[in-house]
């Protein structure tokens, strides 16, 4: 229990994804302008992420690593989560019509955001199923890390669409105006999140 | 060649799949689209400007759609021509747009109203509004920094000697200027109409004559002189009802009348009519 605790917290945010791993950036450079669009993203993509992970463990578990095909799992994940999200897409139109509206744009958008690949990918490598771990405990590492991810997500797409709105009400050199301000914003916001490393483990010790 | 069909075939097989899937889903999850929309949607200008009253030109089309009560002739931007194209895609009778115009209802420029301040701030009006209600003495007043003139999609607007003016000729009647001024002084009014009061402020005729020397201090004097009783006084400033409003034989009473030239005679007529 401790132990998915542990990795809960870690993903939120020492191993951040956007933060940390410097994964999913464009939806973070993107969609953080305005808070009640990047929590949209950020909640679609905690949706997509675990979702992801619970469709690609079994798939890389059961069918590729028993079949050596474990070189496959870029390409395959890829088919994976992009039918995946379109499967989403259609039955919430059909069925919540209004949360297919609020999410818009950003579902579509996920299907390519490397963070949702990245999570899908590290899950595999990092909680593998061996000859001392089951199955059912790697898949339940998997989802909490997804979980994990999609929340530090959920923070950083937050956070920095605070910095941002700060940012927009500053006067700002004509050099650095728009993109430019915006990196260096972002940088200095990475550079904050290295301040928990280390934390997290030395919490529970 | 082995290990090619190995990795080929699972690849294939969890496509052809996932294919399989997606088009059961989206035959048994359909949902019914009118197949009129995209033709309506395509008829209108796709400004998004809101002066038909729904959330842009999306949800017009997809409210004439469902609802065939939804008039026709909501398009102020689209005028006649769009009204026309709308009504023969639904099959409805041609109703004609009364072709609308941005009016700004103040006249208090740098030679007739002081500044109260020296206003450094954000160059935004919504911003000096939230400053003591503005940098003029008036502040009911055009605050001059361009608001209107930023959401403007037709740069019909200029701020000309510290108010925004309105290029009638330019102006579609789309009224996001409307929506962006702070002091709610800009409205929409039919382009056959000539008469404008140029002021908005509330205040007692001493104190508004204190601020402005163009602005309206509720004497009745305009309001006496029409005939057809068009203009009242609401909230110490004259207010035309446009439906009364004929622009009579004895056209120009009210502004001859008028002690300070708040009362406007223009001519109107926007872009519908140059194009």
């Amino acid at each position: 229990m401790t132990k998915l605790i542990i990795i809960l917290l870690s993903a939120v945010f020492i191993n951040n994804y956007v933060l940390s791993r410097f994964l999913g950036i464009c939806p973070f450079l993107g969609v953080s302008k305005k808070l009640d669009s990047a929590t949209g993203m950020s909640l679609a993509v905690i949706f997509v992420m675990l979702l992801a992970t619970a469709a690609t463990y079994p798939i890389q578990f059961y069918l590729l690593e028993p079949n050596n095909l474990g070189y496959l799992q870029t390409i395959v994940f890829i088919l994976v989560i992009a039918a995946l999200v379109q499967l989403v897409e259609i039955t919430l139109k059909r069925y919540i019509p209004s949360l297919h509206k609020s999410l818009g744009v950003y579902l579509p958008l996920i299907t390519t955001n490397c963070a949702v690949l990245g999570v899908t990918i590290l899950n595999v490598q990092d909680y593998p199923v061996t000859e001392t771990t089951t199955f059912w405990w790697g898949f339940a590492q998997s989802m909490i890390n997804s979980l994990g991810s999609g929340l530090g997500f959920l923070l950083a797409m937050v956070m920095f669409s605070g910095v941002r709105s700060a940012i927009e009400a500053n006067d700002v050199p004509k050099s650095f105006k728009g993109l430019p301000i915006t990196l260096v914003a972002a940088a200095i916001t990475s550079l904050s999140f290295l301040g928990f490393g280390g934390v997290i483990e030395n919490l529970f010790a | 060649m082995t290990e090619i069909l190995t990795a080929a075939i699972p690849v294939v097989i969890i496509g052809v799949i996932c294919a399989a899937v997606l088009v059961v889903a989206s035959k048994l999850m359909a949902v019914k689209e009118d197949e009129r929309f995209p033709k309506v949607r395509e008829c209108l200008p796709g400004a998004n400007c809101g002066a038909c009253g729904y959330a842009g030109c999306d949800g017009y089309a997809k409210a004439m759609c469902e609802d065939p009560t939804v008039p026709t002739n909501l398009c102020i931007p689209g005028a006649d021509a769009v009204s026309k194209q709308l009504s023969e895609v639904l099959g409805v009778e041609f109703a004609d747009v009364i072709e609308q115009v941005a009016v700004v209802h103040c006249s208090g420029d740098c030679d007739h109203t002081r500044d109260k301040v020296d206003y450094q701030g954000i160059e935004s009006c919504a911003a000096a509004k939230l400053m003591y209600g503005g940098k003029g003495s008036c502040t009911y007043g055009c605050l001059g920094l361009g608001d209107c003139q930023k959401v403007c999609p037709h740069d019909a607007i200029c701020i000309e000697n510290g108010i925004a003016r309105i290029n009638t000729r330019e102006c579609v009647g789309c009224g996001m200027c409307a929506k962006a001024c702070p002091n709610h002084l800009i409205s929409l009014v039919a382009d056959v109409e000539r008469v404008v009061v140029a002021c908005n402020n509330k205040d007692k005729g001493a104190a508004t004559r204190k601020v402005c020397s163009r602005g309206c201090i509720g004497c009745r004097k305009c309001v006496k002189a029409c005939p057809l009783g068009a203009i009242n006084v609401v909230d110490n400033v004259a207010v035309v009802d446009y439906e009364k409003c004929e622009n009579c034989p004895d056209f120009g009473v009210c502004a001859k009348s008028c002690t300070t030239g708040c009362i406007v005679l223009t001519d109107l007529s926007g872009s519908h009519r140059f194009k």
